[in-house]
């Protein structure tokens, strides 16, 4: 593995490296995007049902974009790569009749060792402080990441980036202004934010850890640990929030080690393609 | 003006199609009957919600997921387009919600079905959103300005949730036979239901002539029906699914598809609570509704505290 950052092009990356990172960036958007559409219809607020919706579409728009350019690196990967990448029965089935792959392959055919979203996202709803709570931790994360992943030498991933970083511009201001609303609303809101925010602290470290296939195209997740640190700590001044003391994180979701939580994601969101496999819808 | 040349004043409009606003003067009755009218379809599209929600995270393709996403937050914006609209009427909103989870109000009951496989999404954009847009195209028009203008909305984004509902349909219809299984199954179950989408037949529906007299509605549940009838009979055909009607027939002489007896006591016990999901239904909403209020309760306790930081800085 390369460490230097900026100077590489694309093609100096390993194929492999880059189809892992573009998964793992589809990954993210199609699990929170399933985890926030979960709302829909049962929000508390006719309008904020109607915002968090528009959320949910928005990653589930950059899941596709993402899913289809890594459809389409694979598809140009060398038989032998191909047939090693994924450990699915189904996509390996497809993959030796010689079809090529498409989004829905990638989000339907991989079973959760294969999946490398971060653990924070696949965590439940519970109520509308973990959703926030949840959104706010990763909408502030995004806000910096795509910042820098707008100028990657990549210019597929740079140029989705560049689309995302209006939207998340948009989530993070929405996630901020609920985190403070509940924080400085009632006791019970208060009390509920807090309880949300220590029990979700341990999934941000692994946002933040340094990602070896991240460094090599674009965006170092270590070096953003600062600013992030610094927009959860002002936002909480504000929300009258403490920074959870524990320094313990839970990681394993880029290696494909989930929590129990991601298997039932899963077999609701594949199961229509594991029950009739191969149709078009 | 005395109460009778503001009744002559209201009927000159009315006659003479001109649009009721909130602040003209309206019979009792009419601003009535347009309140129930106006909060059961906002409640429709909420509780509507529902069963097409059902399907979000199960939908086959991220395109469908999309789509179906979409669709279901389009209806949320239709409900409120509609309780706004309500409100012109001097109701507000909470009283509206609290008339649906009490039962007090009525919502449409082809929602009290089950959703049971991913055509069902097929089947309910085509029939139930076609047998809407029915019903609802010529709200565009009726009488009331606030509810007409809601209603060109809500029309524009219906036909195409219409569109999107037959184009499911017709990917089943042309793929395997097990997605030709699904389609016909799911056309089985909704076709019945959304013939009763329409209401009583006119005989027996107490406030029709009254409504067709204001305006409020402007063609009858039995024409409707007719008109729904007619067109989705060809759609079918297109699709190649059979119409579970074996009385359904061309007549020449009417210029009209006749058509079996429908069943109005399930309609009727749908309507009284009997459905397969009138209790689920009701009791998510409440739950929603209820497991929301602490949220809502920090809404406002923030807005007003920020109201009252603001007021001793100025």
């Amino acid at each position: 593995m390369q460490s230097n950052t900026n100077s590489e092009s694309p093609s100096s990356i390993s194929a492999e490296a880059r189809l892992e990172y573009t998964l793992q960036l589809a990954d993210d958007a199609l699990i929170i995007g399933h985890r926030l559409s979960e709302w829909c219809g049962h929000g508390p607020i006719l309008e904020q049902d109607i915002a968090l919706t528009n959320t949910a579409l928005d990653h589930l728009g950059r899941a596709r974009s993402l899913y289809q350019y890594a459809a389409e690196q694979f598809n140009n990967l060398p038989a032998d790569a191909k047939s090693k990448f994924f450990t699915s029965i189904a996509l390996q089935q497809l993959i030796a009749s010689g079809s090529s792959i498409g989004e829905d392959d990638l989000a339907s055919l991989r079973d959760g060792w294969d999946y490398r979203n971060a653990l924070l996202l696949e965590q439940p709803n519970i109520d509308w402080a973990y959703t926030v709570a949840r959104s706010f931790f990763y909408d502030s994360f995004n806000f910096l990441y795509f910042k820098q992943l707008s100028v990657s030498t990549d210019a597929t991933l740079a140029a989705i980036a560049a689309k995302s970083l209006k939207e998340v511009t948009y989530h993070l201001r929405w996630s901020k202004e609920w985190v403070i609303r509940l924080g400085d609303g009632t006791e019970e809101s208060h009390s509920r934010m807090q309880t949300a925010v220590n029990d979700l602290w341990m999934y941000t470290g692994e946002l933040l850890s340094p990602n070896n296939t991240a460094q090599q195209t674009g965006v170092d997740s270590a070096a953003l640990k600062q600013p992030w640190t610094d927009i959860i700590t002002d936002v909480f001044k504000e929300a009258d929030l403490k920074l959870p003391a524990g320094t313990w994180m839970q990681e394993g979701g880029r290696n494909g080690r989930h929590t129990e939580h991601l298997g039932y994601i899963l077999a609701e969101l594949q199961f229509m393609q594991r029950a009739y496999p191969g149709m078009e819808w | 003006m005395t109460v009778h040349s503001f009744q002559e004043h209201f009927d000159s409009l009315i006659d003479n199609d001109i649009a009721i606003e909130p602040k003209d003067w309206m019979p009792d009755d009419y601003r009535k009957t347009l309140i129930r009218q106006i909060s059961q379809h906002a409640h429709s599209e909420i509780i509507g919600m529902l069963p097409e929600g059902n399907w979000i995270t199960r939908a086959p393709s991220l395109r469908r997921k999309a789509v179906l996403l979409a669709k279901v937050q389009d209806e949320a914006g239709h409900g409120l387009y509609l309780y706004s609209a309500a409100e012109t009427l001097g109701v507000s909103r909470d009283e509206l919600y609290d008339q649906l989870h009490s039962g007090k109000a009525k919502y449409s009951s082809i929602f009290n079905y089950p959703t049971l496989t991913w055509a069902d999404m097929g089947a309910i954009g085509w029939l139930v959103d076609g047998a809407a847009i029915m019903n609802q195209v010529p709200l565009c028009r009726t009488s009331y300005g606030p509810y007409a203008r809601a209603m060109v909305r809500v029309c524009k984004e219906e036909s195409f949730h219409q569109r999107q509902g037959f184009e499911i349909m017709l990917t089943l219809a042309k793929g395997t036979e097990v997605q030709k299984k699904m389609a016909q199954d799911a056309f089985n179950r909704w076709w019945w239901p959304s013939l009763m989408m329409f209401g009583p037949p006119d005989a027996e529906s107490p406030h029709t002539a009254q409504s067709v007299r204001w305006r409020i509605k402007r063609l009858t549940n039995d024409e409707l029906r007719q008109k729904f009838v007619d067109v989705t009979v060809e759609q079918a055909k297109v699709l190649g699914l059979d119409i579970p009607d074996k009385d359904l027939k061309w007549n020449e002489a009417r210029g009209h598809f006749d058509f079996g007896a429908i069943n109005w006591e399930e309609f009727k016990n749908v309507v009284k609570g009997n459905g397969p999901c009138n209790k689920q239904r009701l009791d998510t909403r409440r739950k929603a509704w209820e497991e929301g209020q602490w949220v809502r309760d920090a809404a406002q306790a923030h807005a007003q505290k920020r109201k009252e930081k603001m007021a001793s800085a100025a």
